[in-house]
């Protein structure tokens, strides 16, 4: 492992991001875009406070998880990874970079979208925006992190999209935004327990609904930490040097 | 420092369940221009993967530059070009090649860049996307992204495919300059004409080498005209 080719793998991968501005638009547009369509439908009543801080966290989640499975596939089936892997460049390298550049951007796709919904709509949670922007940002890095290692599973840029309903729908059901997880039959609060999202809507609600959140926030904060390196260390893994 | 810059013992590899090297010796002498010919499916970008440290081996010794082949000390000293020309296509060519050489921790990127991308002829398309390339574009610009690093050993899967007859002489000519600055080249090609370009030819068919000669001594044991008449003749004798 070496940082600067951390850093040299991130500046490359944020360069073309960049250069996309499809990518860019569904990084950035279209969490706002949600988030104005949801102020609209609940224009006239209390819900939008209510279900508005818990999607705002989870448009991050899904569309970090489609935008980086996507950009690693092309590194795994453009033989551009067997070419790297060639250089001194470190599997954790490239895994790290990667994670960097697309946090970078989940950070300001954090900061945008929060504002945005703050400011424009009127979204209003007990805690502070910060704690908001805090548990936004969290959830993107942590969609970055799960598809860099579901882009393992994948092929094709096909398959790669196809992961997205496979994996995040599921935990969308079960995350507590339908029935409140306590309610939830055991088995599936069980499972629940164990699914990355569900801490993002734990987190999300602690802001929602308490002044000092720091609290309740700690658990799911620490839960959405551990599956960001448990991703990476995996997705790590899944790479190989020597390949059949 | 060893003679070879390649040894090769005995290699043995199964690709997707076919057997494709079925105990592989060769050696590459440094500082030499050694051509890998034959047909297509016939070993030779395995046995290149082997020697860059990306192919599952079963069996067999692989050597390059006096340390076992993928060792990471050779990372820095090993140029691969892969068949299909693998740049990023969102970026230029020099955006590209820059990027390999921030890789290799050169110093001054972006001038050794520009330089690599001189050697392949491809200054006036350095500032254009590698995705508006034509094919052999874009494999040139794979080849100034293995060369930017001043490597030691250059392994180069068909370089020239695809490529109008003057850039392939411009080419093999670079290849001969690097050859005279002390660079080893493995450089494998279907194409039999470009044989008389090296100064060794390895003819791979099946997975086994039918004839590790220089190309004057090949013709003249086989009597044939040209590398693709020695190539039947080795093939006609081998089954005889």
């Amino acid at each position: 492992m070496n940082p600067r080719l951390t850093v040299v793998t991130a500046g490359r991968v944020l360069r073309q991001v960049l250069r996309d501005r499809r990518t860019l638009a569904l990084m950035l547009v279209v969490p706002v875009v949600l988030m104005c369509l949801l102020a609209w439908i609940y224009a006239d009543g209390p819900l939008f406070e209510r279900v508005g801080p818990t999607l705002l966290t989870v448009f991050p989640f899904v569309i970090m998880f489609v935008v980086t499975s996507v950009a690693t596939l092309r590194e795994r089936t453009s033989g551009t990874l067997e070419r790297l892997l060639t250089t001194p460049m470190g599997k954790g390298d490239l895994v790290l970079g990667y994670a960097l550049a697309f946090g970078l951007l989940a950070v300001v796709q954090g900061i945008v979208v929060t504002s945005i919904s703050g400011w424009l709509l009127g979204l209003d949670t007990e805690a502070s925006a910060v704690w908001l922007v805090l548990v936004v940002v969290a959830s993107g890095v942590l969609g970055t992190s799960l598809g860099l290692l579901a882009s393992a599973f994948a092929a094709t840029e096909f398959q790669a999209v196809q992961l997205m309903p496979a994996t995040v729908l599921p935990q969308f059901l079960l995350c507590g935004l339908l029935v409140p997880r306590d309610q939830l039959p055991r088995a599936l609060e069980l499972l629940s327990d164990v699914l990355p999202l569900s801490h993002v809507v734990d987190a999300a609600t602690a802001v929602a609904q308490q002044v000092q959140p720091r609290g309740d926030l700690a658990t799911p904060m620490l839960v959405i930490a551990g599956w960001i390196v448990v991703a990476l260390v995996l997705g790590s893994l899944t790479l190989r040097r020597r390949t059949p | 420092m060893t003679q070879d810059a390649i040894e090769i013992d005995g290699l043995r590899v199964t690709r997707r369940g076919r057997l494709v090297l079925p105990g592989l010796d060769l050696r590459v002498p440094t500082g030499q221009v050694v051509g890998l010919l034959g047909p297509s499916g016939g070993g030779k970008s395995t046995v290149m993967r082997a020697v860059v440290g990306v192919q599952e081996v079963e069996g067999g010794r692989v050597e390059v530059l006096g340390l076992p082949a993928g060792h990471p000390d050779l990372r820095h000293r090993v140029g691969y070009v892969t068949q299909a020309p693998s740049v990023y296509g969102d970026l230029t060519v020099a955006e590209n090649v820059s990027h390999f050489a921030r890789l290799l921790g050169v110093r001054d990127p972006g001038a050794a860049a520009r330089e690599a991308v001189e050697r392949v002829d491809l200054t006036s398309h350095a500032q254009s996307r590698t995705d508006a390339l034509s094919g052999g574009q874009r494999g040139r610009a794979s080849l100034a992204a293995a060369l930017v690093g001043a490597p030691e050993l250059l392994v180069l899967d068909e370089p020239t495919v695809g490529l109008d007859p003057v850039l392939r002489r411009d080419l093999w000519g670079l290849f001969r300059q690097l050859a005279d600055d002390g660079v080893t080249l493995l450089i494998s090609s279907h194409v039999m004409d470009e044989a008389s370009r090296c100064d060794r030819l390895v003819l791979l068919r099946e997975g086994e080498v039918l004839a590790d000669d220089t190309p004057a001594h090949l013709l003249q044991r086989t009597g044939a005209a040209d590398a693709e008449g020695a190539f039947l003749a080795l093939v006609d004798e081998a089954a005889a």
